[in-house]
């Protein structure tokens, strides 16, 4: 019987001490007509062997592939030490440290991980995680709302240049609390300051934009954040937090520096594992720290006066709150966070810098060997680690082509930026080699040379 | 012995320089104005200094690896080490989210299975699996329906129903959903107040969240007569997957009248806990629910597994996370359950109902008082020590650091709040009935300590890292982060 120990004798010595003859009594009080003997259509039960042999089959179908796919999600090289400790069973099986006295492992990485993220963003103080990215910024804007006693508005600013998926999420969200997302227009791959501009009598609870945004290009951060202060409404940051040890903090942009900051983790040491689990990050400046979700680690001393860690104002959430908690968000991904905290102690401020530089340096790269070939431009001529480039026909055929030749050309624009033309979004980490660079050229050249121009 | 910060190890140019590249390449490219002036404070130490600093840390955690951590409501059962193995494959860990769909057939083909096998424990027409979290599940479920309500123009339903045991996340829920709470009391015997919940039902009624078995460790008797209430009003059931384990393979949730419900893999299906997360809260939906659904689902079309979308899926609440929820918990929830089967499956909820039975049995055996004593209970139950906080001072907190020094992690405190000074104890099927017995003795050994010296009680824990902390100086006086100027 898989992950159970029972023998027989512990069975009956088990049910004589209840006093019952068989485990099905224990089921009594279901009532007889929702009784199911057991489910239908469950395959049987396979060995440890047999699942891993079943599951080497499928992992080998989807393919050995080199990608330059980002938009969100970046494949970086991970340290083995980074798995090996965040899978040590003491770490992995645990749960919420709520018995502080015996979670003290886990209780001090979090304070640990919201040191680096407070240093990092250029903020004050950190949560210990949220889901991911996306729904990280959901809970930005609903902590705007919340936190923006003097304007009091239910609208936030946000712009085109960011992940549109992110926007998507946050209206999932926001849109049952009947606050509103309000889009403002792309120019040159960036947000339309002008538009930006127009907007200044109008009252909205906050700004948001991400860092670099979207479409790889670089905002005007200082400009964006003096100017949303001076119409009273706060700053949310979406930072890419590997980049931030090479750009320029939100906590440092403009006059007075952002309110919030968030972001998806996953560039921290995360696998790419089709899109999860990841964990969102958020930090923020201190006066707001009673606005903030989730969970938060603080320091404090035990009855020797010995320093210790526990879980801290947890009056602002669901368990303590009901409903009246600032999020109903209780977990925090605190696997990811492990993995993250490792990561960053290994690669520390240098390499960080070090890996940001590499992947701007390989992208530059990669766009200017691309933008060589007939039929291929650059469309913004600013960007960090992603950059949009046009080709001369339609993105979807070329990407099949390149993907049938093992490569994952990047992600196609059309759908979410039709505007843009065949655009197609490119990124080389600093897990792409020099020959792969050289090789995703070859191929273009090859599959442009061989389909017809639409 | 307290292991120091990390940034205390650090020393100005010490480093890892196997994991960067060797050089800093240029950014002069680009504007002095986007980049940073000042590097982030972050530790410089070396390789062996990391792996021995988180190695401590670890030691220095309770968990199921290493502790019985009978966590009433969050089931602590031993999460199969093969299942991480899997998921962490190369060919898995580093699939890239917008991947072509031809590239990912595998992985596809995993979680059509995933979302087949769900459907067939809870009797669903549909599983979602993009919910990141329990209380993420619930936002999904709830939202979905009020997006039900809403098309077919009943605007004004925007009660939501939830029983005073109930767990936070549920109100907090509605809460977010834009919704209102209306609590309803718990009989004494710990079904639900149906003449309580007739007079709340009516046309503004969106629906109610139950738990069953319910957060008070027992099965609601009534649960065909509560959604026969609640549909009659016009209302939906929502199910709050808690305590799946209980019935799992014996009962499913659709039979009973539930329109959505959510499952946390991490407690049913024995993904990790990983120290708070990350969760998965999947999400099953009736016939009815189903345009509603969150997005993206794995669909087949002509033998290749494909997403369906916003485009299949035009009514659907929308997406919850910016790709598809934890697909790498997905994974491994994918081979537990391959693993057992349906014959496991039964196995899972007879014997988490088994343990949970011989434990209240032989603790009541031992004087202490069972919440429920008539009751049989679910794969948990509720202890109260209201008796002996009475006679002794030692209250359940006291109660609970004891059981740490004696080699347990305590069970939950304090929740259900109407059950006074109370223990949810879930001890979970993989627990052997030799470790239940040595709880049970350390259980007896803390009351008699209790009534013979009371303060040695309370001076507990004495054995961990640290002692009781000062949580009011925590919040007083907070310490959030380290910086190096302190």
């Amino acid at each position: 019987m898989p992950f159970i120990p029972h023998t027989e004798e512990d069975v009956a010595a088990m049910l004589e001490l209840i006093g019952v003859k068989t485990t099905d009594e224990l089921f009594q009080e279901i009532p007889a007509n929702l009784r199911i003997a057991g489910p239908d259509g469950i395959p049987a039960g396979l060995t440890e062997a047999e699942v891993s042999q079943l599951a080497q089959q499928r992992a080998a179908g989807d393919g050995d592939v080199v990608s330059f796919i980002g938009a969100g999600a970046y494949e970086h090289y991970i340290p083995a030490a980074v798995w090996d400790l965040a899978t040590r069973g003491e770490f992995y099986s645990a749960y919420t440290p709520y018995q502080a006295e015996a979670s003290q492992g886990t209780l001090q990485l979090i304070y640990e991980y919201q040191s680096m993220m407070t240093s990092l963003t250029g903020l004050d103080v950190s949560n210990a995680s949220l889901y991911d990215g996306a729904s990280a910024y959901a809970e930005a804007c609903l902590m705007a709302v919340r936190a923006n006693r003097k304007s009091g508005s239910r609208r936030i600013l946000t712009t085109g240049a960011m992940h549109p998926v992110y926007r998507a999420v946050a209206n999932t969200i926001l849109s049952n609390q009947g606050i509103e997302l309000v889009d403002l227009p792309v120019a040159g791959g960036v947000t339309d300051l002008g538009a930006l501009a127009a907007m200044d009598g109008e009252d909205f609870a906050a700004v948001s934009v991400q860092q670099p945004g979207f479409l790889g290009t670089l905002e005007a951060v200082d400009d964006i954040t003096d100017r949303a202060h001076a119409a009273g409404r706060l700053v949310i940051a979406v930072c890419n937090p590997l980049l931030l040890a090479a750009l320029k903090p939100p906590g440092s942009w403009g006059e007075s520096g952002a309110d919030i900051a968030c972001g998806e983790g996953q560039p921290l040491g995360i696998p790419l594992s089709s899109g999860g689990p990841y964990f969102g990050y958020m930090t923020c400046s201190k006066s707001l720290v009673r606005q903030m979700p989730g969970r938060i680690v603080g320091r404090t001393v035990d009855v020797e006066d010995r320093p210790g860690f526990t879980l801290t104002l947890q009056a602002r959430e669901q368990h303590i709150r009901r409903s009246k908690a600032t999020s109903n968000i209780c977990t925090n991904q605190g696997l990811m966070v492990t993995a993250a905290t490792i990561y960053m102690s290994l690669l520390g401020s240098e390499g960080l810098r070090r890996i940001a530089a590499r992947c701007h340096a390989n992208t530059r790269q990669l766009v200017t060997l691309l933008s060589g070939i007939d039929g291929v431009s650059l469309l913004y001529d600013s960007y960090f680690h992603e950059a949009v480039i046009c080709l001369d026909r339609p993105v979807a055929p070329v990407l099949e082509a390149l993907s049938r030749r093992g490569i994952l050309g990047g992600y196609d624009l059309s759908e979410h930026y039709p505007e843009l033309g065949n655009a197609l979004l490119v990124c080389a980490t600093e897990a792409r080699s020099a020959q792969e660079i050289a090789a995703y050229g070859a191929c273009m050249q090859e599959v442009l040379a061989k389909t017809q121009v639409a | 012995m307290k292991e120091p910060l990390i940034f205390e190890y650090s020393r100005p140019g010490r480093r890892a320089p196997s994991h960067a590249p060797g050089a800093m390449a240029s950014l002069d490219d680009l504007p002095a104005e986007v980049l940073r002036a000042d590097p982030p404070v972050l530790p410089e130490v070396s390789e062996l200094q990391v792996v021995r600093h988180f190695t401590r840390l670890s030691q220095q955690n309770f968990s199921i690896d290493t502790h019985f951590y009978p966590l009433g409501s969050c089931t602590m059962k031993y999460n199969p080490r093969v299942c991480n193995r899997v998921a962490m494959m190369p060919a898995f860990a580093n699939r890239h989210p917008y991947g072509p769909e031809e590239h990912g057939q595998g992985f596809l083909h995993c979680m059509f299975e995933l979302q087949e096998m769900l459907k067939a424990v809870t009797g669903m027409a549909e599983v979602s699996l993009t919910p990141m979290a329990g209380a993420q599940g619930e936002f999904a479920g709830v939202a979905m329906i009020r997006a039900y309500h809403l098309a077919n123009g009943d605007t004004q339903r925007r009660q939501i129903i939830v029983p005073d045991a109930a767990h936070g996340t549920n109100p907090a829920t509605a809460t977010m959903c834009g919704c209102e709470v209306v609590e309803i009391p718990t009989r004494a015997d710990g079904d639900v107040d149906l003449e309580a919940l007739r007079s709340v039902l009516g046309p503004q009624t969106a629906g109610i969240m139950l738990t069953n078995p319910s957060t008070v460790g027992v099965f609601e008797r009534n649960i065909e007569t509560i959604a026969a209430l609640v549909h009659e009003a016009g209302g939906l059931l929502y199910y709050d997957g808690a305590n799946l384990n209980a019935i799992l393979g014996r009962a499913l949730p659709g039979d009973m009248g539930f329109d959505v419900i959510h499952i946390n893999l991490h407690k049913t299906f024995s993904t990790p806990h990983g120290g708070g997360g990350p969760g998965s809260g999947v999400v099953g939906v009736s016939q009815r629910l189903q345009p509603y659904a969150p997005v993206p689902v794995v669909g087949r079309k002509n033998d290749q597994y494909v997403w369906l979308t916003e485009k299949e899926r035009p009514q659907t609440i929308g997406r919850l996370s910016a790709f598809m929820g934890n697909a790498g918990i997905l994974l491994r929830a994918w081979v537990y359950m391959r693993m057992l089967g349906a014959e496991g499956m039964l196995r899972v909820s007879e014997y988490a109902t088994l343990n949970a039975n011989y434990l209240m049995a032989r603790l009541m055996q031992a004087g202490f008082q069972a919440a429920y004593p008539e009751r049989r209970a679910s794969h948990e139950f509720i202890i109260s020590l209201k008796d002996i906080v009475r006679q002794t001072g030692v209250n359940t907190m006291d109660f609970a650091k004891a059981l740490l020094d004696r080699g347990f992690h305590a069970p939950t405190t304090y929740f259900p709040t109407l059950v006074p000074e109370c223990l949810l104890i879930e001890p979970t099927e993989t627990e052997t009935r030799q470790e239940l017995d040595a709880f049970v003795d350390a259980m007896i050994e803390i009351r008699d300590l209790a009534l013979s010296d009371p303060q040695e009680v309370k001076r507990a824990p004495l054995s961990t890292p640290v002692r009781r902390l000062d949580d009011v100086r925590a919040a007083r006086q907070l310490d959030l982060a380290w910086s190096e100027n302190r």
